[in-house]
């Protein structure tokens, strides 16, 4: 998390570290080499050429996929005025399906590391029921989700007899569906990070709340909650974030009114071969993600904390 | 931890906050009572069949070594520990049933537990929030006032040393005014030039909020130094229980004698009694030993003295009356520490007996390979059961180090 650990500093009024040697800073670069290199040449090169590459314009008479080097910005104009829908629509998506995540991570996270303390058989167990879906293809499971959604399957039947769907009601090819395969596909995503962090919560503090007169809930939001903030917020961030540039489970799951922006730059580089667009679109989903994240982990405040 | 950030930084600030009002500030503690409490886990028994009245507004000592149940008592008062059998009363009222957050008891907890992400007026005024303690704000300044850390009050925990945050648990804890103040080996994690400070500085804050205050350490000096009643705890049961001066001149059992301070034990049988006054045969030499000092008038006992009460003598010296002579024996070992010079003394058929001499005297000098004789007064002579094991209590202290 560079975006998280970065912005930490910043806020950070501890401790001072007396200012390293010169040899020392030269050995903390040396070892540093091997990470910006591969950065340098799978990041930065690869971002200036996405960049670049969303300013051309078609080669006058040319073939499709043909371009050449411009500064057009008018190609940004034009991609956001024809895909906002989709670029709001995979921020809704991914910021519920981050919610849904939270809901469902933080309950599994805190029964592992608080209530199954000091049994580390279990706790090892609980934990391979989280990871174990990763033991599977990605896209296989979001299959899976294909079938279990199927309107023939148990799960609209069983809806479809509480009258919660209409008698032709489905979940396939909605935006439910959708939402439930980004939710399922990210949860480990939210509940390790949280996990990490209930885990090195100590005991001690929750025993010093029940102390100070307060109850099993109000030590929870006072002292659990806002302790395992950090790992909140790097759960959400690995969740949100991939969330929102996902474009499998909107293709598996979904259909042509939840098409997410994933799906669209997808479609223009590969489909149709109009590159300027695809990478506008890739530009300006990053730095709206970016804009976002700094947003987010402004306001949640735990610079301190990280 | 930057330069400013120091202990003594407080120390400049001559005011002291109020605390509690003048009418809660005195007997704002109440009885604490624990009935035959016993705690067990699995098969282990910590706490056995207990029983103890620690009066409002004491400050009362647990003292025993690490394993002994003291920790486990402090927890059961606090209500983080049901006992298995028992109960616990505050002021007259069984408590034995509630939880925790319902006593009005709080815990110095010996890591401190400052919760890390409030700062530390909010650490302090967490009780009192929780309570809906009107000006709650107000009161947690008073009390960092008063453990001399109200510049501390926007700091976060972590940027404080180990004092400071013990500072501030305790302000944490006084500010409630409870019923009973638990302390579970505050001090533990102090150096020892900084904890003889806290000490002094504990004792000050007792008296000046009248609180009952529980402490429970492993420090024999620590319990003395502070409290009006010490309870020796071994084994899941008090020992004895007294004022420090009481357990130290005449202890009861053979773990007390060692455990609380030093004491040289000599194993022998009741030959005599005679007014008031026992004689007891200890390898031939006749030791006498007062009645009232003795826990058994009969049979097998062991004859203790503590090192500061006996001196060395030539065997052409003469001793006062009334006194217990023992000897010749060998100086093995003598240590000079300054304000006293300790000596083991080998004692055939006794073994070894330790004196500590106080540095005032001229008159011979004593070095080893010399042969003495050793002798103290009656009066300062106690007896303890034969069937306990001299060396009961004597090594646990290297342990716990």
């Amino acid at each position: 998390m560079s975006v998280v650990s970065a912005l930490g500093h910043g806020g950070g009024t501890g401790t001072a570290a007396p200012p390293p040697s010169r040899r020392a800073r030269g050995g903390a670069y040396l070892l540093l080499a091997p990470g910006l290199l591969y950065l340098g040449l799978f990041f930065v090169v690869p971002v200036f050429a996405l960049l670049m590459t969303s300013l051309y314009v078609p080669v006058p008479g040319g073939d499709v996929g043909q371009f050449q080097p411009a500064f057009e910005w008018q190609n940004y104009v034009r991609s956001l005025e024809t895909y906002w829908p989709q670029l709001v629509r995979s921020f809704s998506y991914a910021a519920i399906a981050t919610i849904l995540a939270f809901c469902i991570g933080y309950p599994m996270a805190y029964t592992i590391a608080v209530r199954a303390r000091g049994r580390p058989f279990l706790q090892a167990m609980l934990l391979v029921l989280v990871i174990a879906p990763f033991f599977t293809s990605f896209i296989l499971r979001t299959i899976a989700w294909k079938q279990i959604l199927a309107d023939e399957g148990f799960v609209v039947a069983a809806l479809r007899a509480f009258s919660v769907l209409p008698p032709d009601g489905r979940l396939t090819a909605t935006s439910v569906a959708v939402i439930a395969g980004l939710t399922y596909n990210f949860l480990p995503f939210m509940t390790l990070p949280i996990y990490a962090n209930l885990e090195r919560l100590d005991p001690r503090l929750i025993e010093a709340g029940a102390d100070l007169y307060a109850n099993g809930p109000t030590t929870f939001w006072r002292v659990t909650l806002p302790m395992s903030m950090p790992g909140v917020v790097s759960g959400t961030l690995l969740t949100f974030i991939p969330a929102s540039g996902d474009f499998v489970n909107s293709v598996l799951l979904g259909n042509n009114s939840t098409t997410m922006i994933g799906q669209v730059i997808d479609s223009r580089f590969f489909k149709v071969s109009d590159y300027p667009t695809a990478a506008s679109l890739s530009f300006v989903l990053m730095m709206a993600i970016l804009v976002l994240v700094a947003a987010y982990i402004r306001r949640a405040g735990t610079e301190e904390l990280l | 931890m930057s330069a400013d950030v120091h202990v003594d930084a407080g120390r400049a600030e001559p005011s002291r906050g109020r605390v509690a009002g003048p009418d809660e500030r005195r007997g704002g503690g109440a009885d604490l009572v624990l009935d035959r409490v016993t705690k067990e886990f699995g098969a282990y028994t910590a706490v056995d069949d207990l029983s103890l009245t620690i009066p409002a507004g004491s400050f009362f000592a647990l003292l025993g070594p690490s394993g002994c149940g003291k920790t486990t008592t402090l927890r059961m008062v606090a209500g983080l520990e049901a006992p298995t059998r028992g109960r616990v009363l505050l002021g007259g009222e069984d408590v034995t049933g509630t939880r925790a957050h319902q006593r009005p008891v709080n815990t110095v907890f010996q890591s401190y537990a400052l919760f890390p992400h409030l700062t530390v007026l909010e650490n302090v005024a967490f009780g009192l929030r929780r309570k809906r303690v009107a000006n709650a704000e107000d009161r947690a300044r008073d009390a960092l006032e008063l453990v001399e850390m109200g510049h501390m009050a926007d700091r976060r925990p972590s940027q404080m040393s180990g004092g400071q945050q013990q500072r501030v648990a305790l302000a944490r804890a006084v500010v409630n005014n409870p019923a009973v103040l638990l302390l579970d080996e505050p001090l533990g994690a102090l150096d020892l030039k900084l904890r003889r400070q806290m000490q002094t500085e504990l004792k000050r804050i007792q008296l000046e909020v009248g609180q009952t205050f529980v402490h429970v350490t492993h420090d024999q000096e620590e319990a003395m130094t502070m409290a009006d009643t010490v309870a020796v705890m071994n084994h899941g049961r008090i020992e004895q229980m007294g004022a420090p001066e009481e357990l130290y001149e005449l202890p009861r059992t053979a773990f007390v004698a060692n455990f609380l301070g030093q004491s040289n034990l000599l194993a022998g049988q009741v030959q005599e009694s005679t007014g008031e006054v026992l004689g007891v045969d200890v390898g031939g030499r006749r030791l006498w030993v007062p009645k009232d000092r003795a826990v058994t008038t009969s049979g097998a006992v062991l004859v203790g003295a503590r090192p500061e009460k006996l001196h060395i003598f030539f065997a052409d010296e003469g001793v006062p009356d009334d006194s217990n002579v023992v000897g010749p024996g060998r100086v093995t070992d003598v240590a000079f520490t300054g304000v006293s010079t300790q000596y083991q003394v080998e004692v055939p058929g006794l073994g070894t007996i330790g004196v500590f001499a106080q540095n005032v005297f001229g008159g011979r000098a004593i070095r080893a390979g010399d042969e003495v004789m050793l002798g103290w007064a009656v009066r300062h002579t106690f007896g303890l059961d034969g069937s306990e094991d001299a060396s009961a209590g004597s090594e646990v202290e290297d342990e716990e180090a």
